[in-house]
């Protein structure tokens, strides 16, 4: 078992070594040069060339990508004498926003963090209780609301279901205020009030294929022999399917809800454009606007890195409890 | 994939006029009959079809130019006249605020794109997914675990932001590369990036299938007789592969058409004056206050057309697998 996990952490090092090396080199492959937009829209060519030198942009691509690492463990001062310094896990600097990437993701990353939490447990309420009344009621009218609730949720675009609840809850009924955040720390019932709508949205798109994965988790579940054999021996149907149904067949589903919420962790884009949240994926599409080529390293970086933990994590996870995985 | 022998004339005819050559089973095809639900989104899918190839003289003849500017049908503040959006015999749906421009010619070009997109991505993605996935599953050692390590690669980057990040170099480089400029390129764009990140969903599928199909009694008796790698790509996998490879593209397809829309009303997709229903989704956000009908028509349209893909992709999982549990999506 040890043997497992050092091997899948290992591999996941790798892939996240090959994730930063590869965004750095598509990153450093595109026409935008990282020098030109050092400096405001109408900068000297000497400048230009100046801070491609004093950024080390005129070295090779490998050396670059060397000092952006060793910029991650130890930090590192851009520009020469007078410039700046960002500490330890440094990211990069933008120029366009003259702050240091490693702020800005900090700033942002709380955000998306909240976003992503509630409608997390949201959906995961929301799917595993449909999933589980209509396995149960299997055919009958709770089976059928819960079945057409996912199909309607899945066709629905997570923008779309974002406008109509601003426009229903918000223009229409005022039961609302439109979503402007409110960090936790300094307003937790204004933080709360702004993420309801976020959270529902996504929530209501994302919990409609948990209704199906739940749904179908129990149905096949209950065909085991296992479950025959607990009513044979006169177990309470309540206690087969709480104790022995539910865990077996919810234990694929969380791992998947694992990973789905690790996603949502590197910036929820389209909520947070809808709702205007400053979390992670407000922050790429603003770098995108900017041309803040250090910002979109950077983000898209963290979120790889979200991805190949839960990965990793889940595979673990997934290792103790089926033990058949273990051998590769 | 058994196949009934005993051929049923009636589900024949109604197969030929259907779904020409997508399934591979009579059987399979007389089970999607009997399915109402899948039916009716198998006949509203045809109905978008229809007006997306035909919309350019579908709007002639109603006199619904989609480019046209109708500054009659606004008033000083550029909202449209009359309720829900300026609904009248001229604009069955409406006019665009700010502009005039007529939104039912609108929704079907953007009918155009949406499922050009959605089947050229589908279509490309499947092909490649396919490809790389036999070819990883038979071949196995070096070639199987390069394809394999690229696919977990490919796995760990977020998708979304990347295709956002590189939307407007990318589109440029095409451009220089001789991509007609404009909303040619940025298509191309589109369905190139899905197709660099959606492969791999179906080269898994298709690598399992492949590795378990290959020690097949059927597969090893072709090989005791001489049978060529070719032969037993098409010949013994491939028709044992075409149901699952058809299912898999049917319910991708519908994501492909959101993707696009989510793209474009983010401002990655097509621009104005061409007509998407994402841009027009996008642009609705300025005026949902005083027109929310504007909003509802485009999103709407776009859930009701994702929807009945979902439906005959769901149908036809069922038809041609009726044991199989809904878990793939």
């Amino acid at each position: 078992m040890l043997i497992f996990i050092a091997r899948r952490l290992l591999f996941a090092l790798a892939l996240l070594f090959a994730v930063s090396a590869f965004t750095y080199v598509i990153f450093a492959a595109l026409p935008s040069d990282p020098a030109a937009l050092t400096c405001g829209k109408n900068c000297r060519p000497e400048v230009i060339a100046m801070n491609r030198v004093r950024l080390g942009y005129d070295k090779p691509i490998v050396v670059q990508y060397g000092q952006y690492l060793k910029g991650i463990v130890k930090g590192r001062t851009y520009g020469a004498s007078e410039g700046v310094h960002c500490p330890a896990p440094s990211l990069g600097y933008s120029f366009r926003k003259h702050q240091c990437v490693t702020d800005l993701i900090t700033r942002s990353l709380p955000v998306t963090a909240s976003v992503a939490l509630g409608a997390f447990v949201l959906w995961m309420l929301i799917g595993i209780g449909l999933g589980t009344m209509a396995a149960l009621k299997r055919g009958r009218w709770p089976d059928r609301l819960a079945t057409g609730f996912s199909v309607v949720g899945i066709s629905l675009p997570t923008f779309f279901v974002g406008l109509l609840a601003i426009m229903v809850f918000v223009i229409w009924t005022g039961l609302l205020p439109f979503p402007r955040y409110e960090g936790i720390t300094s307003n937790p019932a204004k933080w709360f009030m702004s993420l309801i709508l976020p959270w529902f949205t996504l929530a209501i798109v994302s919990a409609s294929s948990y209704v199906r994965l739940t749904r179908n988790g129990i149905l096949e579940v209950m065909n085991e022999e296992f479950v025959r054999l607990g009513l044979a021996k006169g177990l309470r149907r309540r206690t087969l399917i709480v104790k022995y149904v539910m865990r077996a067949a919810l234990l694929p589903i969380v791992t998947i809800a694992g990973l789905d919420f690790a996603a949502l962790l590197g910036g929820a884009v389209i909520t947070e454009s809808v709702f205007n949240l400053p979390g992670m994926g407000k922050l790429s599409i603003m770098a995108v606007n900017d041309s803040d080529l250090p910002i979109l390293v950077a983000t898209t970086l963290v979120a790889a890195v979200f991805i190949v933990i839960a990965n990793a994590f889940v595979d673990i996870l997934y290792g103790f409890l089926d033990p058949r995985v273990r051998s590769y | 994939m058994t196949v009934s022998n005993t051929s049923d004339d009636n589900a024949m005819t109604v197969g030929d006029t259907a779904i020409v050559g997508l399934s591979p089973s009579r059987l399979a095809l007389a089970r999607f009959r009997r399915d109402k639900v899948a039916v009716i989104a198998f006949f509203v899918v045809c109905f978008f079809v229809f007006i997306a190839i035909f919309a350019p003289v579908l709007t002639s003849i109603f006199n619904l130019s989609p480019y046209a500017l109708d500054r009659q049908a606004l008033n000083d503040y550029g909202n449209p006249i009359g309720y829900f959006g300026g609904i009248s015999w001229n604009h069955p749906l409406g006019v665009e605020p700010g502009t005039g421009r007529d939104i039912l010619g609108r929704l079907m070009y953007g009918a155009r794109v949406s499922l050009l997109i959605g089947f050229i991505g589908t279509i490309v993605t499947t092909g490649v997914g396919l490809v790389l996935g036999m070819v990883s599953g038979l071949r196995r050692g070096l070639l199987d675990s390069v394809i394999t390590r690229v696919a977990d690669l490919t796995l760990a980057f977020p998708s979304l932001l990347l295709i956002i990040a590189l939307n407007r170099p990318l589109t440029q480089r095409l451009e220089s590369m001789g991509v007609p400029k404009g909303n040619f390129a940025r298509m191309t764009y589109i369905i190139l990036v899905l197709t660099v990140f959606g492969w791999v969903y179906m080269a898994r599928l298709i690598r399992g299938q492949v590795l378990s199909l290959r020690e097949r009694e059927f597969v090893e008796a072709a090989r005791s007789f001489g049978a060529s790698n070719t032969h037993i790509v098409f010949k013994e996998l491939l028709p044992n592969l075409w149901a699952q490879v058809i299912v898999f593209a049917t319910l991708s397809l519908p994501g492909y058409v959101a993707v696009e829309a989510s793209l474009s009303f983010l401002g990655i997709g097509l621009m104005a004056p061409a007509a998407s229903w994402g841009t027009m989704l996008g642009d609705s956000v300025r005026y949902y206050r005083a027109d929310p009908t504007y909003l509802l028509i485009p999103g709407v349209t776009l859930m009701i057309l994702v929807m009945a893909f979902n439906l005959m992709g769901d149908g036809l999982r069922d038809a041609v697998d009726p044991k199989s549990d809904r878990q793939q999506l």
